[in-house]
């Protein structure tokens, strides 16, 4: 077995790290992207990124608090998919567009 | 061979990521999404969450995604219109999210206490027994909540989901 160039052991810094990366490819989305169901698509990565930090620090301190936390997210998490499609629905039936800089009313 | 492991499914959950943000269909960007829930999950069990990673498999990648994939379906959303950010987004968004991501990964590296290489079953704290046991006793009150976050979000989806809004 040849030596690895990195450590056999995964260090917990690596998680900690994906997840970082995961949130910042998620406010990629959410900044760059034009469509009203990507950047919802968007938000969702975010949580999940979140999500493994809590699993993770949840692991190197040895309580579980972080797993319900995230479990919470998940529920905030599903009841928000629910209200947001619905209202992505209601504008797609009043506006015939899912352009996001269509749909200004607010900001004009 | 813990990190290969680690490796192989780090770089499925981050090119599932990057495939997110780079397809131009929504339907798309929702199955690649549906990659990244999945590695996460496989992760949440080499960190002992197994109810996590059965959580994660069930509510998030079966129902939430499921309904992405219907309402995108519903709408006949199709390839998004090319059109340019704003030009401080262009230019200031990239530098900025890979400082975060430099920033976030230097604070780790020097800041946190060493601590042990993730072991598989190095924390059995979260069985469903474990989870369920302070769900229902420590954090009764925030579970009950949520109940009525969800009925709340189930009325509003119906009243939104119905209704013309002039």
């Amino acid at each position: 077995m040849p030596a690895l160039p990195f450590p056999a052991e995964t260090p917990l810094t690596w998680y900690l790290v994906l997840s970082a990366i995961l949130f910042a490819l998620g406010v990629a989305g959410f900044l760059f992207r034009r469509n009203i169901i990507t950047v919802f698509i968007s938000i969702e990565l975010m949580l999940n990124a979140v999500n493994l930090s809590f699993v993770s620090f949840s692991y190197k301190l040895k309580q579980n608090d972080g797993h319900i936390f995230s479990f919470f997210v998940m529920v905030v998490a599903a009841a928000e998919a629910a209200v947001g499609l619905a209202i992505i629905l209601t504008v797609f039936k009043n506006r015939q567009t899912l352009e996001i800089d269509e749909v200004s009313s607010l900001k004009d | 061979m813990n990190s290969i492991l680690f490796l192989i499914l780090a770089a499925i959950a981050v090119g599932c990521g990057i495939n997110v943000v780079l397809q131009t269909h929504p339907i798309s960007s929702a199955l690649s999404l549906v990659g990244v829930m999945g590695a996460l999950a496989v992760f949440y069990l080499q960190l002992g969450g197994e109810f996590i990673a059965a959580a994660q498999l069930i509510v998030y990648a079966g129902a939430v995604m499921v309904l992405f994939v219907f309402v995108i379906m519903l709408l006949g959303a199709g390839k998004e219109r090319k059109t340019k950010p704003r030009i401080w987004v262009r230019w200031a968004g990239p530098p900025l999210l890979i400082f975060f991501v430099g920033a976030v990964a230097y604070v780790l590296e020097t800041g946190l206490p060493p601590s042990a290489p993730v072991r598989f079953g190095g924390f059995d704290g979260g069985t469903v027994e474990a989870i369920g046991a302070r769900l229902f006793t420590e954090y009764l009150l925030p579970f009950e909540v949520t109940s009525l976050l969800i009925l709340i979000a189930i009325a509003g989806a119906i009243v939104l989901a119905r209704k013309e809004i002039d």
